[in-house]
């Protein structure tokens, strides 16, 4: 199962690389841009039988290694998500 | 020092009956997803945390910090640099404690010069922490100027409140951005780092 984990930055952490990216915007003219934060995008391949124990399985490993919880928070997609 | 070393390789889980562990500095796994973060999971370092633990001598530089503090050993976490460079310069440090086993040969107040080279040395707890870290005085080395003023003109990197290297509770383990063993030797300049080696070696000496 397609498995995405979407890492962002805390609200309070500063982002001096998306505050770069906006500066550049802005100078190229897109003024327009008030903000910029860059995160990642993690996109895993995952065994499992059923939806839930994918999930179960990607938050755990999120949680221990993909993301720091300190710095960032996360959130998972799967591809059968019965949210889209 | 007086002491002999061994290197222990990241895939052995066996620390050999070390008497104190440097995690050194370096790119450990690229540096990839964060810095220290899939190191932190290596047999030695599985190993360092349990010696940690059980109140051994840990001391981290750069990525070593960045280590311990990506496997809990340290609090906090190194956050990327605030004017987004790569830094390689001198800089001036206050030493704010030393009744510690590692800066016992210090005096508190004294100003010393060592290098830093990192990307990734921004120090950042959430306020709370930051302020208990304060209370529990578990900074040990603050960016400073020539003179020892703690002023964000001397800070390199945006560290909060110019931490450049802290302790933990029970007083073992140090983690620390600057680079004390780059000043070891009169050659390369004021070997201001090697107090730091030769204070472990001295508490070693003791217990």
């Amino acid at each position: 199962m397609k498995v995405r984990v979407n890492v962002r930055l805390k609200p309070a952490i500063l982002d001096p690389q998306g505050k770069t990216v906006q500066q550049a915007l802005t100078q190229m003219g897109y003024d327009d841009v008030k903000s910029v934060r860059i995160g990642k995008l993690i996109e895993l391949e995952v065994e499992g039988a059923t939806i839930q124990a994918v999930k179960a399985r990607a938050e755990e490993f999120s949680r221990k290694l993909l993301v720091n919880p300190m710095m960032e928070t996360f959130e998972i997609e799967l591809e059968n998500d019965p949210r889209k | 020092m007086g002491f002999p070393v061994k290197q222990i390789w990241h895939r052995s889980a066996d620390l050999e009956e070390v008497s104190a562990v440097v995690v050194p500095g370096g790119f450990s796994y690229g540096d990839y997803l964060r810095s220290g973060a899939i190191a932190r999971f290596a047999p030695a370092m599985e190993s360092v945390a349990k010696f940690g633990k059980s109140g051994g001598l840990v001391l981290g530089v750069c990525n070593g910090f960045q280590i311990l503090t990506e496997a809990g050993m340290l609090p906090g976490v190194l956050l990327r640099n605030v004017g987004l460079r790569f830094i390689c310069q001198e800089i001036y440090l206050r030493v704010e404690r030393n009744d510690t086993p590692f800066t016992s040969r210090m005096r508190i107040g004294q100003v010393i010069k060592i290098p830093i080279a990192h990307n990734e040395g921004n120090y950042y707890l959430p306020p709370d922490d930051l302020d208990a870290l304060e209370a529990a005085g578990q900074v040990v080395f603050r960016y400073c100027d020539r003179n020892g003023n703690v002023t964000p003109e001397s800070n390199p990197n945006g560290a909060l409140n110019n931490i450049a290297g802290i302790i933990n509770k029970e007083g073992n383990v140090l983690g620390m951005m600057p680079h004390p063993e780059r000043r070891c030797d009169p050659l390369l300049g004021k070997a201001d780092g090697v107090e730091i080696f030769r204070s472990m070696a001295d508490y070693l000496r003791r217990n």
